[in-house]
Protein backbone atom coordinates (compact mmCIF):
# COMPACT_ATOMS: atom_id res chain seq x y z
CA UNK A 1 0.00 0.00 0.00
CA UNK A 2 1.52 3.44 -0.87
CA UNK A 3 0.58 5.22 2.20
CA UNK A 4 2.57 3.03 4.12
CA UNK A 5 5.53 3.88 1.89
CA UNK A 6 4.99 7.69 2.47
CA UNK A 7 4.60 7.31 5.64
CA UNK A 8 8.01 5.74 6.17
CA UNK A 9 9.42 8.53 3.61
CA UNK A 10 7.97 11.40 5.55
CA UNK A 11 9.28 10.67 8.72
CA UNK A 12 12.70 10.09 7.70
CA UNK A 13 12.59 13.19 6.17
CA UNK A 14 11.40 14.72 9.18
CA UNK A 15 14.47 14.12 11.22
CA UNK A 16 16.64 16.31 8.70
CA UNK A 17 14.66 19.32 8.07
CA UNK A 18 17.03 21.77 6.45
CA UNK A 19 18.61 19.08 4.09
CA UNK A 20 15.13 18.59 2.12
CA UNK A 21 13.46 22.00 2.96
CA UNK A 22 14.59 23.94 0.17
CA UNK A 23 13.61 20.80 -2.52
CA UNK A 24 9.85 20.82 -1.73
CA UNK A 25 9.02 24.29 -1.96
CA UNK A 26 6.16 25.44 -3.90
CA UNK A 27 6.79 28.99 -4.68
CA UNK A 28 4.81 29.56 -7.59
CA UNK A 29 5.18 33.76 -7.69
CA UNK A 30 8.74 33.12 -8.08
CA UNK A 31 9.12 30.48 -10.61
CA UNK A 32 9.85 32.22 -14.08
CA UNK A 33 6.88 31.81 -16.90
CA UNK A 34 8.48 29.03 -18.99
CA UNK A 35 8.67 26.81 -15.76
CA UNK A 36 5.28 26.96 -14.96
CA UNK A 37 4.32 26.40 -19.14
CA UNK A 38 6.31 23.30 -18.93
CA UNK A 39 4.47 22.44 -15.60
CA UNK A 40 1.63 22.52 -17.51
CA UNK A 41 2.53 20.80 -20.68
CA UNK A 42 3.60 17.99 -18.60
CA UNK A 43 0.14 17.79 -17.01
CA UNK A 44 -1.52 17.94 -20.48
CA UNK A 45 0.22 15.51 -21.82
CA UNK A 46 -0.10 12.99 -19.36
CA UNK A 47 -3.64 13.61 -19.47
CA UNK A 48 -3.69 13.49 -22.99
CA UNK A 49 -1.79 9.79 -23.24
CA UNK A 50 -4.56 8.76 -20.30
CA UNK A 51 -7.54 9.45 -22.61
CA UNK A 52 -5.64 7.91 -25.76
CA UNK A 53 -4.71 4.99 -23.98
CA UNK A 54 -8.28 4.31 -22.40
CA UNK A 55 -10.30 5.75 -25.89
CA UNK A 56 -8.23 3.13 -28.10
CA UNK A 57 -8.84 0.14 -25.57
CA UNK A 58 -5.20 -0.20 -24.49
CA UNK A 59 -5.76 0.11 -20.75
CA UNK A 60 -9.30 -1.05 -19.26
CA UNK A 61 -11.34 2.34 -18.00
CA UNK A 62 -11.84 0.34 -15.06
CA UNK A 63 -7.88 0.48 -14.21
CA UNK A 64 -7.69 4.31 -15.44
CA UNK A 65 -10.47 6.34 -15.94
CA UNK A 66 -11.10 8.80 -19.12
CA UNK A 67 -10.23 11.76 -17.59
CA UNK A 68 -13.05 13.36 -19.63
CA UNK A 69 -15.09 11.61 -17.64
CA UNK A 70 -13.85 12.57 -14.31
CA UNK A 71 -15.01 16.28 -14.96
CA UNK A 72 -18.85 15.12 -14.98
CA UNK A 73 -18.23 12.89 -12.24
CA UNK A 74 -16.94 15.72 -10.20
CA UNK A 75 -19.73 18.15 -11.10
CA UNK A 76 -22.16 15.11 -9.68
CA UNK A 77 -19.98 14.76 -6.76
CA UNK A 78 -20.43 18.34 -6.05
CA UNK A 79 -23.75 19.07 -7.12
CA UNK A 80 -25.27 15.98 -5.45
CA UNK A 81 -24.81 17.80 -2.05
CA UNK A 82 -23.65 16.69 1.20
CA UNK A 83 -20.11 16.46 -0.03
CA UNK A 84 -19.61 19.29 2.36
CA UNK A 85 -20.38 17.29 4.98
CA UNK A 86 -17.99 14.64 3.62
CA UNK A 87 -15.14 17.22 3.96
CA UNK A 88 -15.87 18.80 6.88
CA UNK A 89 -15.74 15.06 8.54
CA UNK A 90 -12.51 14.04 7.51
CA UNK A 91 -10.93 16.98 7.69
CA UNK A 92 -12.22 17.85 11.57
CA UNK A 93 -11.04 14.10 12.40
CA UNK A 94 -7.45 15.24 10.99
CA UNK A 95 -7.62 18.34 12.32
CA UNK A 96 -8.35 17.00 16.18
CA UNK A 97 -5.82 14.20 15.75
CA UNK A 98 -2.98 16.86 14.90
CA UNK A 99 -4.13 19.10 17.94
CA UNK A 100 -3.81 16.32 20.41
CA UNK A 101 -0.69 15.05 18.57
CA UNK A 102 1.02 18.68 19.09
CA UNK A 103 -0.04 18.89 22.57
CA UNK A 104 0.86 15.24 23.55
CA UNK A 105 4.20 16.14 20.89
CA UNK A 106 5.35 19.18 22.19
CA UNK A 107 4.53 18.35 26.02
CA UNK A 108 6.27 14.93 26.01
CA UNK A 109 9.19 16.10 23.94
CA UNK A 110 9.87 18.96 26.21
CA UNK A 111 9.87 16.52 28.94
CA UNK A 112 12.41 14.18 27.45
CA UNK A 113 14.32 17.03 26.34
CA UNK A 114 14.63 19.03 29.48
CA UNK A 115 14.48 16.15 32.16
CA UNK A 116 17.27 13.33 32.54
CA UNK A 117 14.77 10.88 34.28
CA UNK A 118 12.02 11.03 31.71
CA UNK A 119 14.65 11.18 28.94
CA UNK A 120 15.81 7.48 30.55
CA UNK A 121 12.33 6.23 31.02
CA UNK A 122 10.65 7.23 27.89
CA UNK A 123 13.38 7.67 25.49
CA UNK A 124 13.36 3.58 24.74
CA UNK A 125 9.97 3.32 24.04
CA UNK A 126 10.23 5.75 21.72
CA UNK A 127 12.98 4.17 19.68
CA UNK A 128 11.16 0.94 19.55
CA UNK A 129 7.39 2.88 18.69
CA UNK A 130 9.20 4.77 16.48
CA UNK A 131 10.23 1.78 14.23
CA UNK A 132 6.96 0.39 14.26
CA UNK A 133 4.85 1.44 11.32
CA UNK A 134 1.83 2.82 13.69
CA UNK A 135 -0.80 2.78 10.77
CA UNK A 136 -1.39 -0.78 11.84
CA UNK A 137 -2.73 -0.08 14.74
CA UNK A 138 -5.43 1.45 12.40
CA UNK A 139 -8.31 -1.82 12.68
CA UNK A 140 -7.38 -1.87 16.32
CA UNK A 141 -8.03 1.49 16.97
CA UNK A 142 -11.38 0.81 15.71
CA UNK A 143 -11.57 -1.82 17.88
CA UNK A 144 -11.12 0.91 21.38
CA UNK A 145 -12.28 3.73 19.78
CA UNK A 146 -15.69 2.51 17.70
CA UNK A 147 -16.44 3.34 14.60
CA UNK A 148 -17.61 6.79 14.85
CA UNK A 149 -15.28 9.81 15.06
CA UNK A 150 -12.99 8.55 18.00
CA UNK A 151 -10.98 6.30 15.86
CA UNK A 152 -10.43 8.09 12.85
CA UNK A 153 -8.75 10.87 15.49
CA UNK A 154 -7.38 8.18 17.32
CA UNK A 155 -5.34 6.96 14.05
CA UNK A 156 -4.31 10.95 12.82
CA UNK A 157 -3.55 11.38 16.52
CA UNK A 158 -0.77 8.40 16.45
CA UNK A 159 0.70 8.75 13.44
CA UNK A 160 1.10 12.38 13.40
CA UNK A 161 2.19 12.14 16.78
CA UNK A 162 5.70 11.07 16.38
CA UNK A 163 7.17 13.77 13.65
CA UNK A 164 6.32 16.64 16.08
CA UNK A 165 7.38 14.74 19.47
CA UNK A 166 10.70 13.84 17.42
CA UNK A 167 11.51 17.22 16.15
CA UNK A 168 10.68 18.84 19.37
CA UNK A 169 12.91 16.71 21.24
CA UNK A 170 15.87 17.26 18.26
CA UNK A 171 15.27 21.24 18.11
CA UNK A 172 15.40 21.46 21.82
CA UNK A 173 18.71 19.62 22.19
CA UNK A 174 20.31 21.08 19.11
CA UNK A 175 20.46 24.33 21.21
CA UNK A 176 23.44 26.33 20.79
CA UNK A 177 25.42 26.65 24.56
CA UNK A 178 26.74 29.75 23.21
CA UNK A 179 23.74 31.68 23.38
CA UNK A 180 22.72 30.02 26.47
CA UNK A 181 25.55 31.33 28.46
CA UNK A 182 24.51 34.48 27.21
CA UNK A 183 21.89 33.94 29.39
CA UNK A 184 23.12 31.92 32.41
CA UNK A 185 25.92 34.53 32.86
CA UNK A 186 23.17 36.61 33.71
CA UNK A 187 21.92 34.27 36.16
CA UNK A 188 18.52 33.17 34.32
CA UNK A 189 16.40 30.68 35.77
CA UNK A 190 15.83 27.82 33.74
CA UNK A 191 12.55 28.71 32.59
CA UNK A 192 14.07 32.07 31.20
CA UNK A 193 16.55 30.02 29.54
CA UNK A 194 13.95 27.73 27.88
CA UNK A 195 11.76 30.25 26.87
CA UNK A 196 13.42 33.10 25.73
CA UNK A 197 16.24 30.71 24.07
CA UNK A 198 15.64 26.90 23.68
CA UNK A 199 12.20 27.09 22.26
CA UNK A 200 12.47 29.81 19.78
CA UNK A 201 15.56 27.82 18.60
CA UNK A 202 13.61 24.43 18.54
CA UNK A 203 11.01 26.51 16.03
CA UNK A 204 12.02 25.40 12.86
CA UNK A 205 12.56 21.49 14.09
CA UNK A 206 9.26 22.32 15.47
CA UNK A 207 7.84 23.44 12.10
CA UNK A 208 9.17 21.14 9.96
CA UNK A 209 7.45 18.10 12.28
CA UNK A 210 4.35 20.24 12.18
CA UNK A 211 4.32 20.10 8.13
CA UNK A 212 4.88 16.09 8.05
CA UNK A 213 2.06 16.01 11.03
CA UNK A 214 0.00 17.98 9.07
CA UNK A 215 -0.07 15.65 6.14
CA UNK A 216 -0.20 12.10 8.32
CA UNK A 217 -2.99 13.50 10.28
CA UNK A 218 -4.79 13.78 6.85
CA UNK A 219 -4.14 10.18 5.82
CA UNK A 220 -4.52 9.28 9.39
CA UNK A 221 -8.13 10.11 8.57
CA UNK A 222 -8.68 8.75 5.99
CA UNK A 223 -7.04 5.10 6.68
CA UNK A 224 -9.46 5.32 9.50
CA UNK A 225 -12.15 5.50 7.38
CA UNK A 226 -10.73 3.00 5.24
CA UNK A 227 -10.80 0.51 8.24
CA UNK A 228 -14.46 1.19 8.37
CA UNK A 229 -16.85 4.61 8.78
CA UNK A 230 -20.06 5.72 7.69
CA UNK A 231 -18.84 8.99 6.63
CA UNK A 232 -15.82 10.88 5.32
CA UNK A 233 -13.59 11.36 1.81
CA UNK A 234 -12.19 8.05 2.66
CA UNK A 235 -15.42 6.03 3.40
CA UNK A 236 -16.58 8.10 -0.19
CA UNK A 237 -13.40 6.32 -1.95
CA UNK A 238 -14.16 3.22 -0.40
CA UNK A 239 -17.80 3.16 -1.92
CA UNK A 240 -17.59 4.27 -5.12
CA UNK A 241 -13.92 1.96 -5.69
CA UNK A 242 -16.82 -1.14 -4.71
CA UNK A 243 -19.01 -0.23 -7.21
CA UNK A 244 -16.29 0.50 -9.22
CA UNK A 245 -16.96 3.87 -10.28
CA UNK A 246 -13.40 4.76 -10.84
CA UNK A 247 -14.17 8.27 -12.44
CA UNK A 248 -15.62 9.33 -8.87
CA UNK A 249 -12.99 7.50 -6.75
CA UNK A 250 -10.40 10.09 -9.04
CA UNK A 251 -12.57 13.00 -8.27
CA UNK A 252 -12.36 12.46 -4.38
CA UNK A 253 -8.86 12.43 -5.22
CA UNK A 254 -8.75 15.44 -6.43
CA UNK A 255 -10.44 17.14 -3.83
CA UNK A 256 -8.65 15.63 -1.57
CA UNK A 257 -5.58 17.42 -3.30
CA UNK A 258 -7.75 20.63 -3.01
CA UNK A 259 -7.77 19.90 1.01
CA UNK A 260 -3.87 18.99 1.30
CA UNK A 261 -2.60 22.14 -0.94
CA UNK A 262 -4.89 24.28 1.78
CA UNK A 263 -3.27 22.62 4.70
CA UNK A 264 -0.17 22.76 3.32
CA UNK A 265 -0.60 26.19 2.08
CA UNK A 266 -1.71 27.62 5.98
CA UNK A 267 1.33 25.74 6.99
CA UNK A 268 3.56 27.80 4.47
CA UNK A 269 1.97 30.95 6.07
CA UNK A 270 2.58 29.82 10.15
CA UNK A 271 5.99 29.01 8.83
CA UNK A 272 6.52 32.62 7.25
CA UNK A 273 4.49 34.37 10.21
CA UNK A 274 7.27 32.46 13.31
CA UNK A 275 10.29 31.83 10.93
CA UNK A 276 10.81 35.14 9.30
CA UNK A 277 14.14 35.29 10.56
CA UNK A 278 15.39 31.64 9.49
CA UNK A 279 18.11 31.88 6.58
CA UNK A 280 16.33 28.53 5.63
CA UNK A 281 12.86 30.17 4.92
CA UNK A 282 12.14 31.69 1.62
CA UNK B 1 25.25 27.74 40.18
CA UNK B 2 23.82 30.93 42.58
CA UNK B 3 20.97 33.02 41.49
CA UNK B 4 21.35 36.55 41.75
CA UNK B 5 19.42 39.71 43.06
CA UNK B 6 17.47 40.90 41.05
CA UNK B 7 18.18 44.67 40.44
CA UNK B 8 16.78 47.26 39.22
CA UNK B 9 19.20 49.62 36.95
CA UNK B 10 19.07 52.17 39.46
CA UNK B 11 20.05 49.53 42.52
CA UNK B 12 22.42 48.38 40.48
CA UNK B 13 24.33 51.87 39.75
CA UNK B 14 24.37 52.41 43.57
CA UNK B 15 26.11 49.24 44.36
CA UNK B 16 28.61 49.99 41.80
CA UNK B 17 29.59 53.50 43.69
CA UNK B 18 28.74 51.68 46.77
CA UNK B 19 32.55 50.06 46.80
CA UNK B 20 35.43 51.79 45.45
CA UNK B 21 38.56 51.02 47.67
CA UNK B 22 38.94 47.28 46.95
CA UNK B 23 39.90 45.41 43.66
CA UNK B 24 36.81 45.02 41.75
CA UNK B 25 38.58 41.64 40.84
CA UNK B 26 40.57 39.73 42.99
CA UNK B 27 41.32 35.98 41.93
CA UNK B 28 43.36 34.10 44.52
CA UNK B 29 44.68 30.56 44.07
CA UNK B 30 42.17 29.62 41.04
CA UNK B 31 43.10 25.74 40.16
CA UNK B 32 41.23 24.37 37.56
CA UNK B 33 41.15 20.56 36.33
CA UNK B 34 38.96 19.24 33.55
CA UNK B 35 37.51 15.58 33.26
CA UNK B 36 38.07 14.67 30.09
CA UNK B 37 35.59 12.26 28.03
CA UNK B 38 38.17 10.09 27.83
CA UNK B 39 39.02 9.68 31.83
CA UNK B 40 41.89 11.66 31.73
CA UNK B 41 42.72 15.21 33.55
CA UNK B 42 43.48 18.10 31.71
CA UNK B 43 44.90 20.65 34.51
CA UNK B 44 43.86 24.18 32.97
CA UNK B 45 44.74 26.22 35.30
CA UNK B 46 47.04 26.56 38.76
CA UNK B 47 46.97 29.22 41.04
CA UNK B 48 45.86 32.04 39.37
CA UNK B 49 46.07 34.98 41.39
CA UNK B 50 45.08 38.73 40.02
CA UNK B 51 43.41 42.03 41.13
CA UNK B 52 41.77 44.28 38.32
CA UNK B 53 40.92 47.53 40.43
CA UNK B 54 38.09 50.18 39.64
CA UNK B 55 38.18 51.97 36.10
CA UNK B 56 41.13 49.54 35.15
CA UNK B 57 41.69 48.35 31.38
CA UNK B 58 43.72 44.81 32.57
CA UNK B 59 44.08 42.15 29.68
CA UNK B 60 45.06 38.83 29.90
CA UNK B 61 47.17 37.28 27.18
CA UNK B 62 48.53 33.28 26.77
CA UNK B 63 49.09 31.19 24.19
CA UNK B 64 46.23 29.38 22.92
CA UNK B 65 45.02 26.49 24.84
CA UNK B 66 46.43 28.23 28.37
CA UNK B 67 43.31 28.56 30.06
CA UNK B 68 42.10 31.93 29.21
CA UNK B 69 38.36 31.39 28.42
CA UNK B 70 38.35 29.29 32.03
CA UNK B 71 39.47 32.06 33.56
CA UNK B 72 36.77 34.10 31.75
CA UNK B 73 34.37 31.39 32.37
CA UNK B 74 34.95 31.21 36.54
CA UNK B 75 34.91 35.29 36.75
CA UNK B 76 31.33 34.75 35.10
CA UNK B 77 30.29 32.19 37.34
CA UNK B 78 29.58 29.90 34.05
CA UNK B 79 31.75 26.75 35.78
CA UNK B 80 32.27 25.36 39.05
CA UNK B 81 34.68 22.74 40.46
CA UNK B 82 37.28 25.00 40.56
CA UNK B 83 39.43 26.05 43.73
CA UNK B 84 40.86 28.94 44.99
CA UNK B 85 38.13 32.43 45.29
CA UNK B 86 37.04 35.09 43.14
CA UNK B 87 35.59 38.18 44.69
CA UNK B 88 34.06 40.44 42.78
CA UNK B 89 33.01 43.83 44.25
CA UNK B 90 34.31 43.20 47.67
CA UNK B 91 32.38 40.24 48.08
CA UNK B 92 33.21 36.36 47.08
CA UNK B 93 31.40 35.02 44.42
CA UNK B 94 30.22 30.95 43.55
CA UNK B 95 28.04 32.32 40.49
CA UNK B 96 26.66 34.60 37.57
CA UNK B 97 26.66 38.13 39.03
CA UNK B 98 25.03 41.58 37.66
CA UNK B 99 28.27 43.44 38.39
CA UNK B 100 29.20 41.85 35.48
CA UNK B 101 28.79 41.55 31.47
CA UNK B 102 29.65 39.35 29.13
CA UNK B 103 30.87 39.74 25.56
CA UNK B 104 31.67 36.21 24.21
CA UNK B 105 34.20 35.44 21.14
CA UNK B 106 30.95 34.58 19.08
CA UNK B 107 28.24 37.37 19.07
CA UNK B 108 25.84 34.94 20.16
CA UNK B 109 22.41 36.99 19.53
CA UNK B 110 19.64 35.51 19.07
CA UNK B 111 18.61 34.99 15.29
CA UNK B 112 14.83 35.35 16.19
CA UNK B 113 15.73 38.93 17.80
CA UNK B 114 16.03 42.40 16.49
CA UNK B 115 18.91 44.26 17.33
CA UNK B 116 17.37 46.29 19.57
CA UNK B 117 14.92 42.77 21.08
CA UNK B 118 18.82 41.38 21.50
CA UNK B 119 20.09 44.31 23.57
CA UNK B 120 17.10 44.75 25.83
CA UNK B 121 17.58 40.85 26.21
CA UNK B 122 19.27 41.06 29.99
CA UNK B 123 16.33 43.64 31.18
CA UNK B 124 14.32 40.77 30.76
CA UNK B 125 16.06 38.11 32.45
CA UNK B 126 16.95 40.50 34.96
CA UNK B 127 13.58 41.72 35.40
CA UNK B 128 14.37 45.34 34.89
CA UNK B 129 12.07 48.22 33.55
CA UNK B 130 11.02 47.61 29.90
CA UNK B 131 10.64 51.19 29.14
CA UNK B 132 13.91 52.07 30.64
CA UNK B 133 15.92 49.41 29.28
CA UNK B 134 14.29 50.33 25.94
CA UNK B 135 15.62 54.06 26.59
CA UNK B 136 19.04 52.57 27.44
CA UNK B 137 19.59 49.98 25.02
CA UNK B 138 18.66 52.95 21.87
CA UNK B 139 21.55 54.92 23.60
CA UNK B 140 23.81 52.22 23.97
CA UNK B 141 23.24 51.37 20.16
CA UNK B 142 24.35 54.83 19.50
CA UNK B 143 27.69 54.34 21.42
CA UNK B 144 28.48 51.26 19.95
CA UNK B 145 27.52 52.98 16.42
CA UNK B 146 24.22 50.77 15.42
CA UNK B 147 21.97 53.89 15.47
CA UNK B 148 19.68 53.31 13.07
CA UNK B 149 20.27 49.32 12.99
CA UNK B 150 17.39 48.54 15.69
CA UNK B 151 14.96 47.11 13.73
CA UNK B 152 17.64 44.77 11.61
CA UNK B 153 17.93 41.02 12.69
CA UNK B 154 20.93 40.03 12.87
CA UNK B 155 21.51 37.60 10.50
CA UNK B 156 21.32 41.18 8.04
CA UNK B 157 24.53 42.60 9.79
CA UNK B 158 28.41 41.82 9.18
CA UNK B 159 30.27 40.55 11.92
CA UNK B 160 31.78 43.39 13.42
CA UNK B 161 28.24 45.00 13.86
CA UNK B 162 27.08 41.54 15.73
CA UNK B 163 30.24 42.35 17.81
CA UNK B 164 29.32 45.56 18.44
CA UNK B 165 25.62 44.97 19.05
CA UNK B 166 26.86 42.00 22.03
CA UNK B 167 29.19 44.66 23.50
CA UNK B 168 25.79 46.79 23.79
CA UNK B 169 24.17 43.92 24.86
CA UNK B 170 26.70 43.37 28.13
CA UNK B 171 26.26 46.85 28.80
CA UNK B 172 22.61 47.01 29.29
CA UNK B 173 22.32 46.28 33.05
CA UNK B 174 24.74 48.74 34.10
CA UNK B 175 27.40 46.11 34.92
CA UNK B 176 30.84 47.55 36.68
CA UNK B 177 32.69 45.16 34.91
CA UNK B 178 32.98 44.00 31.21
CA UNK B 179 34.36 40.76 30.26
CA UNK B 180 35.84 40.07 27.18
CA UNK B 181 36.88 36.74 25.56
CA UNK B 182 38.70 37.25 22.45
CA UNK B 183 36.02 39.28 21.31
CA UNK B 184 37.41 40.00 17.95
CA UNK B 185 39.41 36.44 16.80
CA UNK B 186 36.70 36.08 14.00
CA UNK B 187 37.41 39.43 12.36
CA UNK B 188 39.51 40.32 9.59
CA UNK B 189 42.69 42.45 10.64
CA UNK B 190 40.75 45.77 9.71
CA UNK B 191 37.36 45.80 11.54
CA UNK B 192 39.63 44.24 14.21
CA UNK B 193 41.82 47.28 14.24
CA UNK B 194 39.09 49.74 13.85
CA UNK B 195 36.88 47.18 16.85
CA UNK B 196 39.63 47.74 19.02
CA UNK B 197 39.75 51.68 18.71
CA UNK B 198 35.88 51.95 19.37
CA UNK B 199 36.43 49.45 22.15
CA UNK B 200 38.66 52.26 24.06
CA UNK B 201 36.41 54.57 23.28
CA UNK B 202 33.35 52.69 24.55
CA UNK B 203 35.53 51.63 27.66
CA UNK B 204 36.27 55.07 28.18
CA UNK B 205 32.98 56.42 27.73
CA UNK B 206 31.04 53.82 29.49
CA UNK B 207 33.82 54.84 32.88
CA UNK B 208 33.68 50.32 32.84
CA UNK B 209 36.72 47.82 34.65
CA UNK B 210 37.17 46.02 31.70
CA UNK B 211 39.12 42.70 31.36
CA UNK B 212 39.99 41.64 28.22
CA UNK B 213 41.36 37.93 27.10
CA UNK B 214 43.21 38.24 23.62
CA UNK B 215 45.80 36.52 21.78
CA UNK B 216 46.94 39.20 20.08
CA UNK B 217 49.87 40.98 22.07
CA UNK B 218 49.52 44.19 19.96
CA UNK B 219 45.94 44.24 20.89
CA UNK B 220 46.47 43.78 24.27
CA UNK B 221 48.92 46.46 24.48
CA UNK B 222 46.86 49.03 22.79
CA UNK B 223 44.24 48.77 25.06
CA UNK B 224 45.15 48.06 28.32
CA UNK B 225 46.46 50.03 31.42
CA UNK B 226 47.86 46.35 32.42
CA UNK B 227 48.36 43.43 30.39
CA UNK B 228 48.83 40.23 32.51
CA UNK B 229 51.26 37.57 31.03
CA UNK B 230 49.63 33.65 31.20
CA UNK B 231 52.32 30.53 30.84
CA UNK B 232 51.27 27.90 28.37
CA UNK B 233 48.67 25.05 30.27
CA UNK B 234 48.63 24.97 33.06
CA UNK B 235 47.79 28.52 33.16
CA UNK B 236 49.36 30.99 35.90
CA UNK B 237 49.94 34.45 35.55
CA UNK B 238 53.90 35.19 34.97
CA UNK B 239 54.33 38.36 34.32
CA UNK B 240 52.11 41.54 35.08
CA UNK B 241 53.36 44.29 32.67
CA UNK B 242 52.08 47.92 32.78
CA UNK B 243 51.23 50.15 29.93
CA UNK B 244 52.52 54.05 30.15
CA UNK B 245 51.66 54.82 26.85
CA UNK B 246 49.33 57.99 26.80
CA UNK B 247 45.45 57.98 26.44
CA UNK B 248 43.77 58.92 24.22
CA UNK B 249 45.19 56.20 21.90
CA UNK B 250 45.11 56.52 18.14
CA UNK B 251 45.97 53.45 15.89
CA UNK B 252 49.45 55.54 15.04
CA UNK B 253 50.55 54.28 18.65
CA UNK B 254 52.15 51.38 16.90
CA UNK B 255 54.84 53.58 15.33
CA UNK B 256 55.56 54.53 19.27
CA UNK B 257 59.10 53.01 20.16
CA UNK B 258 57.67 52.44 23.70
CA UNK B 259 54.78 50.43 22.04
CA UNK B 260 56.78 48.12 20.32
CA UNK B 261 59.27 47.38 22.98
CA UNK B 262 56.18 46.45 25.15
CA UNK B 263 55.06 44.22 22.40
CA UNK B 264 58.58 42.43 22.03
CA UNK B 265 58.96 42.20 25.83
CA UNK B 266 55.47 40.24 26.22
CA UNK B 267 56.28 37.92 23.14
CA UNK B 268 59.80 37.22 24.58
CA UNK B 269 57.92 36.37 27.98
CA UNK B 270 55.66 33.92 26.13
CA UNK B 271 58.56 32.19 23.78
CA UNK B 272 60.43 31.41 27.13
CA UNK B 273 57.23 29.80 28.77
CA UNK B 274 56.41 27.51 25.80
CA UNK B 275 60.27 26.81 25.40
CA UNK B 276 60.54 26.48 29.15
CA UNK B 277 57.23 23.91 28.38
CA UNK B 278 59.14 22.27 25.36
CA UNK B 279 62.30 21.24 27.66
CA UNK B 280 60.39 19.80 29.99
CA UNK B 281 58.71 17.69 27.00
CA UNK B 282 61.90 16.40 25.84
CA UNK B 283 63.53 16.17 28.96
CA UNK B 284 61.14 13.12 29.90
N1 LIG C 1 34.99 21.40 29.12
C1 LIG C 1 36.27 20.99 29.01
N2 LIG C 1 36.59 19.69 29.18
C2 LIG C 1 37.84 19.26 29.08
N3 LIG C 1 38.89 20.04 28.80
C3 LIG C 1 38.66 21.35 28.61
C4 LIG C 1 37.33 21.90 28.71
N4 LIG C 1 37.40 23.22 28.49
C5 LIG C 1 38.70 23.50 28.25
N5 LIG C 1 39.46 22.38 28.34
C6 LIG C 1 40.93 22.31 28.18
O1 LIG C 1 41.48 23.21 29.10
C7 LIG C 1 42.55 23.91 28.49
C8 LIG C 1 42.32 25.39 28.61
O2 LIG C 1 41.22 25.74 27.81
P1 LIG C 1 40.77 27.25 27.57
O3 LIG C 1 40.51 27.87 28.89
O4 LIG C 1 39.62 27.23 26.64
O5 LIG C 1 42.05 27.88 26.88
P2 LIG C 1 42.22 29.22 26.03
O6 LIG C 1 40.96 30.02 26.14
O7 LIG C 1 43.39 29.90 26.63
O8 LIG C 1 42.52 28.82 24.63
C9 LIG C 1 42.64 23.44 27.07
O9 LIG C 1 43.69 22.52 26.97
C10 LIG C 1 41.32 22.76 26.81
O10 LIG C 1 41.50 21.69 25.94
MG1 LIG D 1 39.66 30.70 24.64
Amino acid sequence: MTTQDNLAGVEATAVSPRLLRGNFRLNWRLRPLPDLALTFLLVFGVLATCQALVYFGIVSRFVIPLPTSIVPALGELIGGGGLGEHILTTVSEAATGLAIAVVIGLSVGTLIAEFRVAERILYPYLIALQTMPKIALAPVLLVWFGFGLGSKIAVAGVISLFPVLVNTIAGLKSCDPGRLDVLRALGASRWDCFRLVKLPNALPFIFSGLSSAVMFALTGALVGEFVGASSGLGYLIVQANNSMDIPQVFAILLILVVVGMAAFGGMQRARRKFLYWSPNQD
Amino acid sequence: MGKIDRLTLDESVAVSESITRAPVIATRGLCKTYATSAGETVNALSQVNFDVGQGEFVSLVGPSGCGKTTVMRILAGLIDGYTGSVNIGGRVVHGPTPHIGVVFQDANLMPWRTVLANVTLPGQVLRLDKKACHARALELLALVGLGGFEKKLPGELSGGMRQRAAIARALLHDPRILLLDEPFGALDAMTRDNMNVELARIAAEAGKTVFLITHSIAESVFLSDRVLVMSSRPGRIIETIKIDLPRPRSLDVVADPMFAATVLRIRRLLEQSTSADLHVTLAH
